[in-house]
């Protein structure tokens, strides 16, 4: 889960990092307290997951607190990449004399934890990579052994921060790896981290993305989620537990394990080629238990989404046996029908593993009008592509 | 022969009283795994019957080592413990420890692993969030179904489980000398290449399935080791080529991330080290028959 830059800042400032005074605001109006508070001057910056919103006009400097509220109209509902800002921070201005570059991430390719840094900040880091990659230090921190004191200097070093701010800069990475730790982030990243005209080091900007894995020891990240932007689909699937993300094509599919389910999307978009250009709806993977309540749960959000114009349900039974799956999408039909839901979208289901004949069985002794049989997850596919084509 | 898991794997489950732990290990057992003991520090000293057989359980992965012989650990405890019970399996110096748990928070994967870094790697590690492994015919330490397919000549791997289960079923009748789920988190014990390498090396393995998926670059690098190490025809599929960026897909370590990790990258990093890469998993079975026929 990615989190916004004030959230960020704020899990910066909960661990020490020095970061300055700011506060995040949905309605333009107040900002003129939040200004008089910083002295009239202020920062307004759009909230956005997405970078390069300063060149979109996202971040602008407010002389007063009249202009601050003036500004912040001007931000609070911008299209950035695709992206409405809903809140904008204001912050304190800064008078910055050099900009740095510090982040503590997940180095998937060594198994381990990378720290990087780099005195030319304040870009985009992806920038620096490509074109002064000796700019950029990058030194491994153990899981185990932390960001030490001894590990923090060979980082300054490495990175060849000016002595006058080495020591701050050391602390502020053993403060920044407490909260990579702490918060069971993936990625803890500051962006600039800047030298003020006091000489003072200060977290400017920063990225943070936690683990959803840790969730069970982390109660106060579900607030940080954005409810709001999340796609209503994607928020009801997640209510009722289902492992759901909304696509934009029109054949819905459901689907048991998470490689299958991504398989069998790229099967009905390939098979969508030859039927219209029609792709996947939606990737939905049931798991393992695909029981009637769970299959009832799936079709129902699935038949929910007014772009799905037929559904491909592709199980194959491991541990799942097929027979409880075909009973389970017999008596989702029979549940939704009757909560009155109009079941209208035609159903390819394909079948194949254990008990995968006494399942067919089940299916056929239904005779459910819209529920067609195909055995193979090739030829299934191409139908439900045909089908979603016809509609 | 087979690879890390033969009929003389002598197995243990921690988490073995717990629900998953307790159905699993009797599949195990009927499947003809030697279970030969569970692991439960609250449960020391009694036995469960599972279906008939009388199976122990000990007070630590070290004390089973002791009483039973015991070389492999199937881990089947909830997130919050996985670390725990990985660290006391590295501790005890158990030759395979097989990470069935789903959901472990990566920060703990890369403390464990680290950990079995320090102590000179003497415990191979599967998993985690992974079905697990079997050779056919003789263990299977996991939960992928034993009754697919038998014995054979074809090494699969794969970050998948129900894609795994998917290609044992199309070539069931060629077989398997074993099939390894390696798992689909961000940081993951074995590799592609580590049973790539087995693979090359076990004279029974005659052709090798490769099942990989969007994030992170092991498929990428699997290919790279490929060309340089594998003598044997290889047979690739990855999944997620209509995958959106930035979006987990269900396993933790699917995502791509900006130009990163995508499936078109893999595929043409394995068709560049010679690998025939199937469009579907049915092509990929198909090719993988091809080849072996054409190999016979």
């Amino acid at each position: 889960m990615d989190l916004f830059e004030y959230q960020a800042r704020d899990l910066f400032a909960k661990h020490g990092v020095p970061v300055l005074d700011g506060d995040v605001i949905e309605t333009a109006a107040d900002a003129a307290a939040i200004a008089e508070r910083f002295g009239g001057r202020a920062v307004v910056k759009a909230q956005v997951k997405v970078g390069g919103r300063g060149k979109a006009g996202g971040v602008k400097l407010a002389a007063d607190p009249a202009d601050a509220v003036a500004k912040a109209e001007a931000i609070l509902g911008m299209d950035i990449k695709g992206h409405t800002v809903h809140k904008v921070m204001l912050a304190q201005t800064a008078d910055i004399k050099d900009e740095y570059y510090v982040s503590f991430l997940l180095d998937r390719t060594n198994r381990t934890f990378l720290a990087m840094a780099s005195v030319e900040g304040g870009v985009e880091i992806e920038v620096v990579a490509e074109e002064n990659p000796d700019a950029l230090a990058k030194i491994p921190v153990d899981a185990n052994e932390g960001c030490t004191p001894e590990k923090a200097a060979e980082i300054v070093a490495a990175a060849k921060f000016p002595a006058e701010v080495a020591d701050q800069v050391a602390e502020v990475l053993q403060k920044l790896w407490k909260v990579f730790i702490a918060e069971d982030a993936l990625l803890v990243e500051v962006n600039p981290l800047i030298k003020s005209g006091e000489g003072k080091i200060i977290a400017l900007d920063g990225k943070v993305s936690l683990d959803e894995n840790a969730e069970f020891r982390q109660p106060e990240h579900e607030a940080l989620e954005d409810k709001a932007a999340a796609n209503p689909l994607e928020a009801a699937a997640k209510a009722k537990g289902l492992n759901y993300v909304k696509l934009d094509g029109e054949v819905g599919i459901i689907g048991n394990g998470a490689g299958l389910v991504m398989s069998t999307l790229d099967v009905v978009a390939y098979a969508g080629e030859n039927h219209g250009g029609v792709k996947p709806a939606n990737f939905l993977d049931i798991g393992g238990g695909a029981s009637a309540e769970v299959m009832a749960n799936g079709l129902e959000i699935i038949l929910g989404d007014t772009d799905v114009k037929s559904v491909f349900v592709n199980v194959f039974g491991g541990i799942t046996a097929c027979d409880a799956v075909a009973n389970g999408i017999v008596q989702a039909l029979a549940l939704l029908e009757e909560k009155g839901e109009a079941v209208t979208k035609p159903l390819v289901v394909r079948l194949d593993g254990n008990n995968a004949e006494l399942g067919r069985q089940i299916l056929t002794d239904a005779n459910h009008p819209l529920v067609q049989q195909v055995d193979t997850m090739d030829g299934a596919a191409d139908r439900a592509a045909e089908l979603a084509n016809a509609k | 022969m087979a690879i890390f898991l033969t009929k003389d794997s002598k197995v243990i489950v921690q988490g073995m009283t717990g629900s998953e732990g307790m159905k699993h290990t009797r599949r195990m057992l009927a499947s003809g795994t030697q279970i030969v003991g569970g692991v439960n520090p609250r449960k020391a000293g009694t036995t469960v019957d599972v279906d008939g057989t009388n199976v122990p359980v000990f007070g630590s992965v070290a004390e089973a080592m002791k009483e039973t012989g015991a070389d492999v650990t199937v881990i089947f405890v909830p997130p919050k413990f996985t670390k725990d019970a990985v660290v006391e399996a590295i501790d005890a110096e158990i030759g395979l420890a097989v990470v069935i748990t789903e959901g472990v928070p990566v920060h703990d994967s890369a403390a464990f692993w680290a950990y079995a870094g320090s102590k000179g790697n003497k415990t191979r590690i599967i998993g985690p969030n992974c079905p697990g492994l079997i050779s056919p015919g003789q263990s299977n330490a996991g939960i992928i179904p034993a009754d697919i397919t038998t014995t054979g000549p074809i090494g699969l791997v794969s970050k998948s489980g129900t894609l795994t289960y998917q290609l044992m079923y199309e070539l069931r009748d060629l077989g398997f000398s074993s099939a390894v789920g390696i798992g689909g988190d961000p940081v993951i014990g074995t590799t592609h290449i580590d049973a790539l390498a087995a693979f090359e090396a076990d004279p029974e393995t005659k052709i090798i399935v490769m099942i990989g998926e969007i994030g992170g670059d092991a498929e990428e690098r699997a290919a790279a080791y490929i060309a340089e190490h594998v003598t044997k025809p290889v047979v690739g599929y990855v999944a997620g080529f209509t995958a959106p960026e930035g979006k987990t897909m269900g396993h933790a370590g699917a995502i791509v991330s900006g130009s990163s990790g995508t499936a078109q990258a893999k595929k043409e990093a394995l068709e560049a080290a010679g690998v025939k890469v199937g469009k579907t998993p049915s092509e990929t079975a198909r090719l993988a028959r091809e080849l072996f026929n054409a190999a016979k």
